[in-house]
């Protein structure tokens, strides 16, 4: 099965760090990922389980930490939204293996941004979402890709608005795909 | 219980056939196989059968196992009710390397139109 990507470049974006001041007047820092593991579980363990897509994030502190050892790895990009000294948000990119040693297919990249509720409209996941894709791009990474709950409007117009298009129409998930270079 | 498993060759597929043959033991359940043709996975139908058939023997159950041609999805809603059987199984989903969820074609086809009730196995 192979991803159709549009033609045009997204962005291109500026890699972290950032600093903004959210809708809400709150001072948000967004850097890449540098042994923050506890307080990317910290952030998991408050994550509101209405907020949960397709079986992700898991619950338990013992999933959550199981769930992350398998996603923040070296071969992929971690980029955290901090306020207060803590992670509010995440956003990551996930090398899609074509073969059980891990080395073939590193080119196509899966996307996935959580913010915690409180955290929500208040303007950090676009600003979340363009820093990964800035780091992505940085990182020489070619292409990315996610998948997104069909009626899950808000994020469907984030992706658009970043540079994603539509690849695959199934009919719960809807597919899309964005070209960092 | 009248049990109808569709199997079309993906991972998720594979591990429905183990735990459904599992559960028809322990419940008693009669079980039919039917193989359906996956636009997503590549096993030769016939391969498939063969598998089914082994498995059902090998726990001891009878080898009732059809090849449904065309459109996987309409093709099993449509046996089911034409046989019969008060349940269908299907493999419950692949996960992406980002640990989604990702529901097959022919399982959200069967969610949405078939009568009788349906499980996803995951």
């Amino acid at each position: 099965m192979s991803r159709i990507y549009p033609d045009e470049v997204a962005g291109p974006y500026d890699p972290p760090p950032r600093s903004l001041t959210d809708k809400a007047g709150r001072d948000i820092e967004i850097r890449r990922f540098e042994d923050d593991m506890e307080a990317l579980v910290s952030m998991y363990l408050d994550f509101d389980p209405e907020d949960r897509a397709q079986g992700i994030p898991p619950t338990t502190d013992e999933q959550i930490r199981e769930w992350l050892d398998t996603i923040v790895t070296e071969a992929g990009v971690n980029v955290i939204a901090w306020h207060d000294g803590d992670a509010v948000g995440h956003a990551t990119l996930v090398p899609d293996f074509d073969d059980n040693e891990g080395t073939e297919g590193l080119d196509e990249f899966e996307l996935a941004i959580f913010v915690l509720a409180e955290y929500q409209e208040s303007g950090i996941g676009s600003q979340l979402i363009t820093a990964l894709l800035g780091a992505g791009r940085a990182e020489e990474i070619d292409r990315v890709w996610l998948t997104v709950e069909r009626w899950n409007h808000a994020a469907v117009a984030l992706y658009e608005k970043v540079g994603f298009e539509p690849s695959e129409t199934g009919s719960f998930e809807l597919e899309m795909g964005a070209k960092l270079r | 219980m009248n049990v109808l498993l569709g199997i079309g060759g993906s991972e998720d597929s594979f591990r429905a056939l183990d735990k459904t043959i599992d559960r028809a033991q322990e419940a008693g359940d009669s079980l039919t196989v039917a193989i359906l043709e996956n636009p997503d996975s590549d096993p030769d139908p016939d391969d498939l059968a063969e598998r089914a058939r082994t498995a059902l023997e090998d726990a001891g159950l009878t080898p009732d196992v059809h090849v449904l041609e065309g459109h996987a999805g309409s093709q099993l809603v449509d046996f089911a009710e034409r046989e019969g059987h008060e349940l269908i199984v299907l493999g419950g989903g692949e996960t992406s390397p980002l640990g989604k969820v990702q529901l097959g074609s022919i399982a959200e086809f069967v969610l949405l139109n078939a009568t009788v009730s349906v499980t996803l196995v995951r």
